[in-house]
């Protein structure tokens, strides 16, 4: 992208700013004033990072994903490092499939977010509570919402993303 | 889709070793994670700086926001308190009417209650509040419950301490940070929370579920019957919460161990009382020296 030209590279440090700032701004949605008494809030930060990632795979580098699961820990309350590791997994894993999936549609892209969405909540309840907790049916809910609402994550990835410059 | 524009970079070295660059960090960026999980499960304490550092920055943000709903959400109520008016003045003088009876026996049950005391020389200990401030926001998105207080070591507010609301407790302090507290609600699985019933005394625990609900199980009786409709309070056993004070009702009838509802409902918190540990932490033994200090007698 370097070869590209400096306008080029002006407008993808642009959308990188973007997308960081959406996914911060997601990650910022538990700070509503609501005391849950069961997780029914779905992890928007997740689902911004991954509509990003999965829309403009060139507005994120690889590793971006570790610093941003850093800022979700720090506000979700999670143990700390469980969106670390799970993010830069799942962010991996994409890139993998990437290389085998050369260009994708949108239905392929939904069940990509939502199998990633269904890993990082499952895995995040294991890290964070015991086994004998009984949080797996609000988990299911919480996972059926989430991905519920990729496509809307999507939409507004679009909409910050602006017109397609292909 | 737009494919990947950098997968395959060309022959330009450069572009080939920035792409290989960037898939190092991206492994050890997950390596990092798994320490810092390994870290924060083995000692749950251990990031507390950080965290508490981010609760002082957003919280702020959640206070702003609390205090914008509840100017909303009490429109409706205006307007309702408004054109309700006349009626509830009627129903609150027949209530007040029905009421005057027991206010005077309370009041005479009151003084002799006092005067027992007075003969029993009972020495109450003070329950001051360290503080009433406003749960603001909580880990809705976690299997976790925790929320936060909008008061934290500036106030007084130190770990440990119990954090009860109107009608119940709703849990204790686990981080502290200058203007705020994160809150263990007494609804997370890892909370116990000693009980007994009010009706004989049975002693008991509450471990919260993670569900919204929480557990009663009988400590030490076998094969307790444990009645929906039981009433259980905390019994100051452990030293942090004390005792009296409402923690949940069973809901289903069981033997040992039973369903039971918090009567602190979260969503209905409003303001939250904290209030001095039970007993206070022991004070560290001072570590003992090889020569003995001279005896202040001896001086």
């Amino acid at each position: 992208m370097k070869l590209l030209g400096p306008d080029d590279d002006r407008n993808d440090r642009v959308l990188t700013r973007k997308a960081v700032l959406s996914i911060l701004a997601g990650s910022l949605v538990t700070l509503i004033p609501v005391v849950a008494s069961v997780p029914f809030l779905p992890p928007f930060g997740l689902l911004m990072f991954l509509g990003w990632r999965l829309l403009r795979p060139g507005a994120l580098t690889v590793w971006a994903a570790a610093p941003l699961g850093l800022f979700d820990d720090l506000v979700s309350g999670q143990p700390l490092g469980s969106a670390v590791l799970m993010w830069q997994i799942c962010s991996l894993m994409l890139d993998l499939v990437d290389t085998r999936l050369v260009t994708r549609d949108f239905w392929q892209d939904w069940v990509l977010a939502g199998g990633s969405v269904a890993l990082c909540l499952v895995a995040g309840r294991v890290f964070a509570s015991s086994l004998s907790a009984q949080v797996d049916a609000a988990l299911v809910f919480q996972i059926v919402v989430s991905v519920a609402l990729f496509p809307l994550a999507t939409r507004l990835c679009t909409a910050l993303a602006g017109h397609e410059d292909e | 889709m737009a494919p990947p524009r950098n997968h395959r970079p060309g022959f330009s070295r450069r572009a080939q070793y920035t792409v290989f660059a960037g898939y190092v960090l991206a492994a050890s960026g997950a390596l990092v994670g798994a320490i810092l999980l390994l870290i924060s499960i083995i000692d749950p304490r251990a990031f507390a700086v950080f965290r508490s550092a981010m609760r002082e920055a957003t919280t702020p943000i959640s206070a702003g926001l609390d205090w914008a709903w509840d100017g909303v959400s009490s429109v409706p109520r205006g307007i309702g308190d408004y054109f309700g008016a006349v009626g509830e003045n009627r129903q609150l003088r027949a209530r007040e009417a029905a009421t005057r009876r027991y206010l005077m026996q309370a009041r005479t049950l009151n003084r002799e209650n006092a005067r027992l005391r007075t003969l029993l020389a009972l020495r109450d200990r003070s329950a001051s509040p360290v503080v009433a401030a406003r749960l603001v926001n909580s880990s809705a998105s976690s299997t976790r419950r925790y929320a936060t207080l909008n008061a934290g070591s500036a106030q007084g507010v130190l770990r440990g301490q119990p954090v009860r609301g109107p009608d119940g407790l709703i849990g204790r302090i686990v981080e502290t940070s200058p203007n705020t507290a994160s809150v263990l609600l007494i609804l997370d699985p890892e909370s116990i929370v000693p009980v007994r019933r009010t009706r004989d005394g049975l002693s008991a625990i509450v471990a919260g579920l993670g569900n919204g609900q929480v557990e009663v199980r009988t400590a030490g009786v076998v094969n307790a019957p444990l009645l929906a409709g039981d009433v259980f309070v905390t019994s100051g056993t452990g030293g942090i919460y004390p005792p009296g004070v409402p923690v949940a009702r069973v809901s289903r009838s069981q033997r040992d161990v039973a369903p039971a509802r918090v009567f602190a409902e979260p969503d209905a918190l409003d303001f939250a009382l904290v209030e001095r540990a039970f007993l206070q932490p022991p004070v560290p033994r001072p570590t003992p020296t090889a020569t003995p200090s001279p005896k202040p007698a001896t001086e």
